[in-house]
């Protein structure tokens, strides 16, 4: 299709542990269209940083297996010069911490023009100027002369996290990839980031990959989801279907852990066990057979795929079947149990 | 009886400066605050980063001192006391915002929790042992983690021997600084279940701070915002969001990001109503200083802060 702007094809990212490599992402497939959220949620360690990572070519030691393709690249195997060329430029990058992603030691306006200077050697210094005070402007930063010639010591967590965007859209990119934006601030201050991203994203054109555990925000920007658990995708849909029909075991799961003004103080839900650790990951049958136990065996698939129930809506595993949670006892399924 | 009052807590940092180190000014990190809690109910401080509450809970467990104000746990008072209030130390314990933090990486499990124990009951090591496994046990760890160390155990794992710790001596009132903050959602909700849990199996009374409206929502029955130092807002959780008054509450509650994917316009559209009052009307809320008002009582439960005429 034309509209598409990314796609992965069986990605695998695996780290090596002692003598062995573990893959941390494994055999992942998903496609970025044009002006769409795509979002990738998940807990620690599903490998949805390891997967941004993998896109942005950050990785150094890991050893990355598939396809990533964009226009005619494959960004799994370009090299150093030519990601130089699209990183910044063709492919921009919103990071978690704001505070760690800027250079203490120079003034923002410098950090804006480099990543302008890197890819636009064109631009004479005035213009250059006037083109980051536009940026600083358009990222919402009051008095933008002033904050052009300030350090990221001087500013607030929301308004450096604002530089942070600046950065990644100076050049604007078709493709945007934001790294848990706005888990570092305040309440008031993530809504305001997040509805800059909103209408960043309505003037721009691009793509967001958006990063996050936090399924307030999945449900506040995304128009797609992808939830990984343990470096493999267990559902992809749009976002209104994800939080109407929910299928996988671990996206109800997840949907039924966070605390909600309709559930009151009710209890919450709590997935029995743990992510297992890389190197014990099952790597066999489905992942998150461990974590439903109460679950039959056989209604697992042996090596569990994506199916596609609906257009556009795919599930793994044939558990989400029968899924139920143990409060609830599906009937007839009563009598099995007991 | 409330088990905990606070009356008019004042905090301030001095700022040094100049060349012989003089106090310049201070930093009024919290700046009159009043608050009761009764037994057995949680009471959630909320606020953003720097809004003082967790110097709030620190200034009252003794990690901080009281510029001025008082403190009274079940009716006495405890204000700044040191070594005389060893009874205090017992019955008011603390959970700690990060669980990779404020555990010893070189002490073991068995001493981590023992160490309460030891400061304030004359224990054989063999009775010790036994205390903690039963402790353990309680926050749902096996009687062998005790000799294991920190690092082996995940985050939420490791809440949970922080919160064996504060529950070691039977304490009356747990101060539980940002206790879920640090945790994924799942791991979240068990620490969140598990502390309603333990509440009602000792009869504990939390006081529970966090930046999260959602979990304050689900855990406590009286809420108090604050902003810069000082309450603007508080009351009964149902109060507080079924009924906002201050412009602030109102944008904190405006934050949460809708669960429901088809509401988004109508949230987006609500948020930027909140946020042009907000503009035009901040001066109604707070004075010359940017400081709120002192509280005034709109019903029995619940107070804001409005300036005096009304």
């Amino acid at each position: 299709m034309a509209d598409k702007l990314i796609e992965i094809n069986h990605l695998k990212t695996s780290f090596r542990i002692g003598d062995d490599y573990y893959a941390a992402v494994d055999d992942v497939s998903l496609s970025l269209n044009k002006n769409e959220v795509l979002a990738i949620v998940g807990e620690s360690g599903c490998g949805k940083s390891a997967l941004a990572f993998s896109i942005m070519g950050l990785h150094n030691r890991a050893k990355i297996e598939g396809e990533i393709l964009y226009r005619n690249y494959n960004l799994v195997d370009v090299d150093e010069s030519t990601w130089s060329k699209l990183r910044g430029k063709n492919l921009g990058m919103i990071f978690q911490d704001p505070l760690t992603a800027l250079n203490p030691l120079m003034t923002v306006g410098a950090q804006i023009s480099e990543a302008l200077f890197l890819h636009n050697r064109k631009l004479s210094n005035e213009e250059r100027k006037a083109k980051v005070i536009e940026l600083i402007e358009k990222v919402g930063i009051p008095r933008p002369e002033h904050v052009y010639m300030q350090y990221p010591h001087e500013l607030s967590g929301g308004m450096r996290q604002r530089v942070v965007i600046a950065i990644a859209i100076a050049n604007d990119p078709e493709v945007l990839i934001a790294d848990e934006p706005t888990t570092a601030l305040d309440a008031t201050i993530q809504s305001q980031i997040l509805d800059l991203i909103r209408e960043l994203k309505e003037s721009m054109n691009a793509g967001i990959v958006l990063i996050t555990h936090d399924l307030g925000v999945v449900a506040e920007m995304a128009d797609r989801v992808a939830v990984m658990y343990a470096g493999q995708i267990v559902e992809i849909v749009d976002v209104h279907r994800l939080f109407e029909n929910p299928l996988h075991p671990y996206t109800r799961s997840l949907l039924n852990s966070i605390p909600n003004a309709e559930k009151g103080q009710e209890k919450l839900h709590v997935i029995q066990g743990i992510v297992p650790a890389l190197q014990n990951l099952p790597r066999e049958g489905c992942r998150f057979k461990d974590r439903i136990p109460w679950i039959d065996e056989s209604a697992h698939e042996t090596t569990p795929e994506l199916h596609e129930v609906a257009p556009g809506h795919f599930v793994r595993c044939t558990c989400y079947k029968q899924f139920h949670f143990p409060n609830e006892m599906k009937e007839g399924q009563a009598h099995a149990n007991s | 009886m409330p088990i905990l009052k606070v009356e008019n807590l004042k905090v301030h940092f001095p700022i040094k400066g100049g060349i012989f180190g003089r106090t310049v000014d201070y930093v009024k990190a919290v700046d009159g605050v009043s608050l009761e809690i009764e037994k057995g109910t949680t009471y959630g401080l909320v606020g953003e980063s720097g809004s003082g509450k967790t110097t709030t809970g620190r200034a009252i467990i003794g990690l901080n001192k009281i510029t001025s104000g008082k403190v009274y746990f079940e009716g006495k008072e405890v204000t700044n006391l040191r070594r005389s209030r060893a009874s205090f130390h017992r019955d008011v314990q603390m959970i700690f915002q990060d669980p990779y933090s404020s555990l010893n990486p070189k002490k073991r499990v068995l001493d981590i929790v023992a160490e309460p124990l030891r400061n304030f009951e004359k224990m054989s090591r063999s009775e010790e042992k036994k205390r903690v496994e039963e402790l353990l046990e309680l926050v749902g760890l096996s009687p062998e983690s005790i000799v294991k160390y920190p690092h082996q155990f995940s985050g939420g794992q490791r809440q949970r021997i922080g919160i064996a710790r504060a529950i070691a001596l039977k304490p009356k009132l747990i101060i539980a600084d940002e206790p879920v903050s640090a945790l994924d959602v799942s791991v979240q909700a068990q620490v969140l279940n598990f502390m309603q849990e333990i509440q009602k199996e000792l009869d504990l009374t939390f006081l529970f701070i966090s930046h999260d409206l959602g979990v304050i929502r689900h855990m406590c029955n009286q809420i108090g915002i604050m902003y810069r130092g000082r309450f603007v807002e508080e009351g009964l959780t149902e109060d507080i969001f079924n009924n906002p008054q201050h412009i602030y509450t109102k944008r904190l509650v405006a934050a949460i990001p809708n669960i429901d994917p088809s509401k988004r316009e109508e949230s987006l559209q609500f948020r930027k109503e909140v946020d042009h009052e907000y503009k035009q009307s901040y001066a109604n809320y707070f004075d010359e200083d940017g400081l709120a008002y002192n509280l005034q009582p709109i019903s029995e439960t619940h107070f804001v802060a409005l300036p005096e005429k009304g």
